[in-house]
């Protein structure tokens, strides 16, 4: 088991878990994932890990509520556990690699965050910050009470940017458009981050690719071991077929196919509907309806 | 006792075909105590008994069966578990037709004696009279750690158990098994009454098992023995990554690979109410390949509700699959379109599964492998109606533990390169499995469990 010593909801439908789990804390990096799995009946939830304490022996874990078994993590307390939690898994991130340091310090890098993918942003522009390597960050939802991390990012980020798609924080528009601005009042850079949802890194990488500057995402497709074994998290980069889990999750913006990744990440969306229409209707739902199967 | 024909076997009684195609229960219901000792008495006892020369594990097979005959199923049991470690498991999933019983005198006349059925009622006898194997007396203070749970490491860690090592067993999934929980479907292999049981009785020999560490990534072999104590070191990592054909289509929606498929179903649960895990039921599935495996994700897609076709490039003959898990299967409703290959996966606007196309072919000369080879007819291609594709090719090696190893030499199939008695290139760590074989069988990851132990014991014996 593995405890849960703090929960806090951060935004709507957004959470935040510091667990205890002393193995994945002294190996991981930044850009990797765990997988948790809430009890005996739940799915295995890949999740990239937010922050981390080697001392404390504890990872920071952030997510959305978006299916049956998020829906049920979300009503955990401090005190709680996870019946499993599992990594490091996949790669880290090529920028907080110690070796390559001397080479990221001159580059100009600015990280884009949509939405859940402001936590896994953090703990890289955190790493990047205590080697001494400066950022811009601009990080977005659709609107100011979805934001979270704004705090903690000012701190690590040397240039922030806060945007809303209704400007009713910081910016108005979208992560993009701050991109745009910025360039447009002369800022340059030669690397790009991109971390959000699948349709926020297919317009970043769209606007890069014409301002050419590289650009890395961080891919979240279904997942069922996390190890390499299923090929459930397959794509297309390039020419060639990648597993997310074992080959990324991070890979070239540009060379990544988003519309295959997006109707891919749909697949079982009939499923995780009914399962999730269940749990939130309980035993008022009889089915019945024609649309569920009539037994959830 | 009743009449035995000596030359025909004490049929097994199994669940009506049309019955089971729709639940998950096991098929074959075993032996009756009264049927086994029948079934014992067709045992010719031989003196220089093949049946062990071809069993990868060296069960003394005539003494069990001697024991069984008498009525004497706890000394039957005692006899196997000095040799196996998870007989209720290899009594149903081994492939004793080309071992044991294929090697079998009384094979020559009549039927061989259904040793593996004789094997599975005794140690699912021994477990419901709550028998457990006997452990080591003395610890000898060694630590050893084993990589993956599943047959070939439950197998080395049990008999290195038995000598007396302090062995841990480290695991990446969050049950232990390996392939027996995520690969093999409950309908041929119960999990809680008969794999759990078995690793109980890993366990009750002294083996802790820590799940959730995933070797190379949690932690690496070079970590485990040079900060976490542990003098030698065995892999039973496993298969690892499933193979697909590249042919057009196969990222749409509904193609999965056959361990994705399985593992959404017999690790996830997916198929029981209550579980949160979804899985694709299909209306019309096809499966690519002829292997275990393969039947093994038809037989699962039939139980979910669909049409299932199994489409595979060479003929009856040639399927590698067990013959008794193809009977099953064509018993239980699967069709099997033969001497087909796919050229493509046809997709709707939706980018789901639409069908496949799939060309004839013929049998060609002989390949290395001895089977003949298939040959495209030129313009046979025709289109089968499907909503799911189930890829069963094989898998190639996972590199996360070669990767992460200083010193461990993989072959240029990414396969870890190891001697008969398991020894890496990497002093004191050995593997064995289909991490070094590549996809193989159950019994013979055991067997090279088994030799790893004995490898191990004499690195320390000579240490």
């Amino acid at each position: 088991m593995y405890s849960i010593l703090k929960a806090e909801q951060l935004a709507d439908k957004i959470y935040l878990m510091d667990v205890k789990a002393p193995r994945v804390a002294a190996s991981c990096l930044p850009g990797q994932f765990v997988i948790v799995k809430i009890d005996g009946v739940g799915e295995r939830i890949p999740l990239t890990i937010c922050d981390y304490d080697r001392e404390a022996g504890t990872i920071t874990i952030v997510f959305q509520t978006v299916g049956a078994s998020t829906m049920r993590m979300a009503e955990l307390k401090a005190g709680d556990s996870f019946e499993d939690f599992v990594g490091p898994l996949g790669l880290p991130s090529e920028l907080c690699e110690e070796e390559n340091l001397e080479e990221t310090k001159k580059k100009k890098i600015v990280f884009i965050a949509g939405g859940v993918g402001t936590a896994p942003v953090y703990p890289q522009v955190k790493w990047l910050k205590e080697h001494g390597v400066d950022t811009t960050v601009i990080m977005g939802s659709r609107t100011k009470d979805l934001l979270f991390f704004v705090d903690k990012m000012e701190k690590v980020a040397t240039q922030l940017c806060v945007t809303t798609d209704d400007g009713s924080y910081g910016f108005h528009g979208m992560g993009t458009n701050q991109l745009q601005a910025l360039v447009d009042a002369g800022q340059t850079f030669d690397h790009c981050v991109a971390i959000g949802p699948m349709i926020m890194m297919k317009f970043v990488c769209k606007l890069t690719k014409e301002l050419e500057i590289p650009t890395v995402v961080s891919m979240n497709p279904i997942m069922v071991d996390g190890t390499g074994m299923c090929g459930a998290c397959r794509l297309v980069v390039g020419d060639e077929v990648k597993f997310a889990c074992v080959d990324g999750p991070e890979f070239d913006g540009h060379l990544v196919d988003f519309d295959q990744a997006m109707a891919r990440q749909a697949q079982y969306k009939t499923e995780e509907g009914r399962a999730k229409l269940a749990l939130e209707e309980g035993d008022t739902h009889h089915g019945g309806c024609g649309h569920c199967g009539g037994d959830k | 006792m009743a009449n035995v024909d000596v030359l025909v076997r004490v049929p097994v009684s199994e669940q009506d075909p049309l019955v089971r195609a729709k639940n998950f229960d096991e098929v074959c219901l075993g032996y009756s105590k009264e049927e086994a000792m029948d079934e014992a008495t067709r045992c010719l006892n031989c003196k220089n008994a093949q049946c062990v020369k071809g069993c990868p594990v060296s069960i003394n097979i005539p003494a069990f069966i001697e024991q069984v005959k008498d009525g004497n199923i706890e000394k039957a049991y005692s006899i196997i578990s000095e040799s196996s470690a998870l007989p209720a498991v290899c009594g149903r999933v081994c492939p004793q037709e080309s071992q044991c019983e294929g090697k079998c005198i009384r094979g020559i006349k009549g039927e061989p004696v259904s040793i593996g059925k004789l094997e599975r009622f005794t140690a699912d006898w021994a477990r419901e009279n709550g028998i457990k194997p006997q452990g080591a007396e003395e610890k000898n203070g060694h630590k050893v750690a084993v990589v993956g749970s599943g047959p070939a490491g439950l197998t080395c860690a049990g008999d290195l158990a038995k000598l007396g090592y302090d062995v841990t067993i480290f695991e990446a999934l969050h049950e232990a098994g390996g392939v027996l929980v995520y690969g093999i479907p409950e309908f041929r292999l119960p999990k809680t009454k008969v794999v759990a049981a078995e690793v109980e009785n890993v366990k009750s020999l002294g083996v802790k098992i820590e799940t959730n560490v995933i070797i190379g990534k949690t932690i690496t072999i070079d970590k485990l023995m040079e900060e976490e104590g542990f003098e030698a070191v065995f892999i039973g990592s496993g298969a690892g990554l499933p193979r697909f054909m590249g042919i057009p289509g196969e990222q749409a929606n509904g193609v999965f690979s056959a361990n994705e498929f399985l593992t959404r179903n017999n690790l996830m649960k997916a198929y029981q109410e209550g579980y949160d895990t979804p899985i694709s039921r299909g209306k019309k599935v096809v499966v690519v390949g002829g292997g275990n495996v393969a039947m093994d994700a038809a037989r699962t897609a039939l139980r979910l509700g669909a049409e299932v076709h199994v489409v595979y490039r060479r003929g009856e003959a040639e399927l590698p699959a067990r013959a008794e898990e193809v009977h099953h299967a064509k018993e239980e409703g699967v069709i099997f379109d033969l001497l087909q290959n796919p050229t493509e996966i046809l997709v709707d606007e939706n980018g789901w599964v639409s069908g496949i196309k799939v060309i004839k072919m013929e049998l060609g000369e002989p390949d290395e492998s001895g089977r003949r080879s298939p040959v495209e007819i030129p313009g046979s291609e025709y289109e089968i109606e499907a909503d799911t594709v189930i890829m069963s090719l094989g898998t190639s090696p996972n590199p996360l533990i070669s990767s992460t190893t200083k010193g461990i030499e993989t072959n240029r199939r990414g396969c870890i390169v190891a001697e008969e008695n398991g020894a890496t290139t990497k002093t004191a760590v050995y593997a064995g499995g289909d991490a070094v074989t590549g996809a193989a069988t159950v019994i013979l990851a055991m067997g090279a469990g088994k030799a790893a132990a004995a490898g191990i014991h004499e690195y320390f014996m000579n240490k």
